[in-house]
């Protein structure tokens, strides 16, 4: 068998284009065409393109937020309901834990369990502490008659940051099993892919709760007169 | 205990429903009875149930949308008799049933007969295609086809507990809120399609990172099949859009089940807001099913031409532009709201651009044909009636994109029939040119061609004659899901669309008959080569069926057409012109019953929330998740297949490969 025999036919219909020899690198023939990607390329691909999707989902509740922002049916507004100290101390509690979330993912990569183990329980009493904060937060609301069937903006508000909310406790469950496996397997491939798509999820959960505190809460804190 | 259920929700009083349910129920029955004393369990079991193989799924995927198809189809035999016979009468179908089989049509339709047909052909093919082995996350593929399987059953269970929608394939607000639809229908509805849409997401994202990042060696963008770019622009659609879809039905619900107010006409609620949220899922949702469609025409058309697809890169183009343009156009679904003449305006240029990259596919078929030596096989034929039909469809969407014009034609059954134009004539009949062209991959024996060219005539007759008229009384001022009327001209026109409905039902017989007349003798419908239309692309140059790693080295590519250049080379010389490989084993996905279970309790979840069965909703929630706990302590997730097993099947293929080119010496 010569390798004249394979060598590929010139290709009539692209002037100017020939068809590579056979045999030729296939690294040399553009993006991705090296063949099938290391199985953590494509799992890290494959929760971003996961975590794109959910962006979308949540851009459909922050449309709805931004329709229904003025409905509020005579009822309360967000100027009058929001309180930022509470929505401080939230966001202080979340990128923290996206700090020790961080942290985690280097002791990762020091195969320290106890350092593991850690940070990642940081990592999930920061989001405890922050659902907390929140859940006492629409506690208060509805105890003050501002619930979510007051009125649609209530209804877009409630379901916007509690779609955030629902995320992060799910979140915090798939961190407990984290640490279970890390615990109980070590730091097997599959168990340390599955540890990178965790902290691209928290991390990505921490840039929606910066759209979530700019375009909720600060917008809606704005004086009246500056609100478009 | 059980919420809202009780004997009641079963239809004693109402004879069509519960006749058929017995008779869905028996036939389900009488199934699981034979499979039992067959004792095919074990092997259902093992081998298609909890199969992780993209090529398993794939087929279960076109099973389930043909069975859905037989479901969907009844429904508009009923649609098509009673508005036969509704004039100045009553009819058989009492309205508030009649509703719910117009609901149920589109529905199952839409996501339960083309989602999953195009799903099952993407899963199939575009690995082989690719030159890979798998998709890139088995398991996920196999929970996203049963939470899909799920849905459609949560639709069927309607029919005999409880009851379906009454307010059209597209649950419009505020007729779909509590208030004014208190039964469990349209909660049946919104849940079936959240599970199963999440079942679609998960295919998406998967196919779109196999598609990205797992390509055999050598093959670049351009050198992808055009099915696969079609695929990847499918699948792009899919995560853009489907979120969209779970966060506006996660909105009614909530609207539904917890007193919030989006869409309700209280309280500051917007149900505008729902149109525009839900057909900025629906618009792409429609090229989703077509795209995939597209890309089957251009492997049928290529493959029976003889010749390379004429403009690969124009279609290429023309594909991704489509994608892009989808999302542009939603609010040409309700021109009528009153958005202002300069906004319907924009949309309806919008739409008519998508015109300029689809009419670019249709020149790019017609001049793939021209001086090709074209096989009328039953494929080709689809593709061919595809042409005709789709460009006559198009050009009434045309029409319809502009705005006063559409003022005319808004939900008459001018609009009805142009969709079905597009979707019958473009998804479908793309569906079953893909289902008749792979059928032999997938299981190694060709169907019957005479049935299969016969039930091709009845669909092409049958689809003119069901559905010109409907464009006639549409002119006329006859609205869409109408019980009954009482103008005499549009009378006859009903005739001859219902007898239009009884030629595409000879067309689903004829393919019934196909189906069973070829399985019975497939022994002598034997390929062996694997490539029994002189195939083109990679999927070819497998064996039939072909075997759990698909390839026993991964090819390298060199061109657009790896295979067709071996082939052609091979045919030369008349001998095969790869040597033989050095064989080494091969690492596969062990099956996991994972996606079966978390179905199952998906759909115990579905069904206690439409029931309002609040502790089988928890149960279910929990039970789901501690399946996804114990799959992640699983230690072995890979199995080995021996060298020797490689190289056994390998070298079967080959050695009928050569002797069908000592065939061709002689």
């Amino acid at each position: 068998m010569s390798t004249e025999a394979l060598r590929a036919p010139p290709d009539p219909r692209y002037p100017g284009h020939h068809a590579a020899e056979a045999g030729a690198p296939p690294q040399l023939t553009g993006h991705g065409a090296g063949g099938p990607a290391p199985k953590r390329i494509v799992v890290g691909y494959g929760f971003w393109i996961f975590l794109l999707s959910d962006v979308i989902m949540f851009s459909a509740f922050f449309a709805a937020y931004a329709v229904l922002f003025k409905n509020t049916a005579g009822g309360p507004s967000a100027q009058q309901l929001f309180d930022l100290r509470n929505t401080a101390a939230e966001t202080a509690c979340l990128l923290a834990s996206t700090f020790t979330c961080g942290m985690a993912s280097l002791a990762v990569g020091e195969r320290s369990q106890k350092w593991t183990q850690l940070a990642l329980l940081a990592t999930g009493l920061l989001g405890l502490a922050f659902i907390t904060l929140e859940v006492r937060e629409f506690v208060s609301l509805v105890s003050r008659g501002a619930g979510p069937s007051r009125s649609a903006f209530l209804s877009s508000f409630f379901t916007l940051v509690g779609c955030h909310g629902v995320h992060v406790t799910a979140g915090l469950l798939w961190l407990g099993t984290m640490m279970a496996q890390f615990y109980a397997k070590g730091f097997r491939r599959d168990i340390r892919h599955r540890f990178l798509c965790f902290s691209l999820f928290w991390h990505a959960l921490d840039i929606i709760w910066v759209g979530i505190f700019s375009l909720v809460y600060l917008v809606g804190t704005l004086p009246p007169e500056l609100l478009p | 205990m059980f919420g809202k259920l009780s004997w009641q929700a079963i239809p004693f009083d109402q004879p069509i429903p519960l006749a058929a349910g017995v008779l869905v129920v028996f036939f389900i029955f009488g199934v699981l009875t034979w499979v039992w004393a067959k004792g095919y369990l074990p092997y259902l079991w093992r081998e298609w149930i909890t199969s992780v193989d993209h090529k398993r799924i794939g087929i279960m995927y076109c099973i389930l949308a043909l069975v859905m198809l037989l479901r969907g189809f009844i429904d508009a035999l009923m649609m098509r008799s009673q508005q036969a016979l509704a004039f100045h009468a009553a009819g058989y179908l009492p309205p508030e049933h009649y509703d719910q089989i117009f609901s149920a049509h589109g529905t199952i339709m839409i996501f339960f007969v083309a989602m999953p047909f195009v799903i099952g052909l993407m899963n199939f093919v575009v690995p082989l295609q690719l030159g890979i082995r798998d998709v890139a996350f088995p398991t996920l593929n196999s929970v996203g086809f049963w939470l899909t399987a799920v849905g459609a059953m949560l639709v069927n269970f309607s029919l005999v507990v409880g009851e379906f929608a009454r307010t059209g394939w597209l649950p419009y607000p505020p007729l779909s809120e509590l208030t004014y639809s208190p039964g469990v229908g349209v909660d049946y509805y919104l849940w079936a399609i959240q599970i199963s849409g999440i079942g679609t997401l998960m295919t998406g994202i998967n196919l779109v990172t196999t598609i990205l990042k797992m390509r055999a060696p050598g093959m670049n963008y351009m050198r992808m099949p055009v099915f696969c770019w079609t695929s990847l622009a499918s699948s792009l659609l899919i995560v853009a859009a489907f979120p969209v879809l779970t966060a506006t039905l996660a909105m009614l619900l909530l609207d539904r089940y917890v007193d919030f107010h989006f869409f309700s006409n209280i309280a500051g609620g917007n149900a505008m807001m729902f149109m525009n949220l839900i057909w900025a899922w629906g618009h792409p949702e429609v090229y989703i099913l077509v795209l995939p469609a597209f890309g089957v025409y251009s492997e049928v058309v290529a493959t029976f031409s003889g010749k390379p697809l004429f403009g690969y890169r124009s279609m290429v183009i023309a594909t991704m532009a489509i994608c892009i343009l989808s999302f542009t156009v939603w609010l040409h679904h309700f021109f009528t709201m009153g958005a202002g003449a300069d906004v319907n305006a924009v949309f309806g240029i919008a739409s008519m651009l998508i015109a300029i990259p689809t009419g670019v596919k249709v020149y790019n078929w017609l001049f793939t044909m021209y001086g090709g030596s074209v096989r009328f096989s039953s494929p080709m034929l689809w593709a061919l009636g595809f042409m005709v039909t789709f460009v006559i469809g198009g050009m009434t969407g045309v029409l319809l994109a502009v705005p006063p014009a559409d003022f005319l034609l808004h939900n008459s059954l001018f609009l009805v029939a142009h969709f079905h134009n597009t979707i019958i004539g473009g998804v479908v009949f793309g569906a079953f040119a893909g289902y008749t062209f792979w059928f032999p991959k997938a299981f190694g024996f060709t169907l019957d061609e005479r049935l299969g060219k016969a039930s091709f005539w009845c669909w092409f007759v049958g689809f003119y004659v069901a559905f010109v008229p409907l464009y006639v009384v549409g002119l006329e001022g006859m609205t869409r899901r109408m019980q009954h009327y009482d103008r005499p001209e549009w009378h006859p026109w009903m005739l001859v669309a219902a007898l239009g409905a009884l030629i595409i039902l000879c067309g689903i017989a004829l393919q019934v008959a196909q189906l069973t007349i070829s399985i019975r003798s497939r022994e002598r419908r034997r390929e062996p080569t694997g490539d029994p239309w002189d195939g083109r692309s990679l999927e070819w140059a497998t064996p039939s069926p072909p075997p759990t790693f698909n390839f026993a080295v991964l090819p390298t590519v060199t061109n657009e057409e790896p295979y067709w250049t071996v082939k052609q080379q091979a045919r030369e010389q008349r001998r095969l012109v790869t040597p033989e490989p050095h064989y080494e084993s091969i690492e596969m996905p062990r099956n996991s019953p994972v996606g079966f279970v978390t179905a199952f309790f998906a759909f115990v979840t579905g069904f206690s929330l439409i029931w309002h069965i609040w502790w089988l909703v928890v149960l279910g929630l929990v039970c789901a998740y501690a399946t996804f706990v114990v799959f992640a302590w699983r230690d072995v997730v890979e199995f080995d297949i021996p060298a020797e097993e490689v190289a056994r099947i390998d070298r079967a293929n080959r050695q009928a490969r050569a002797d069908s080119l000592r065939e061709l010496a002689r």
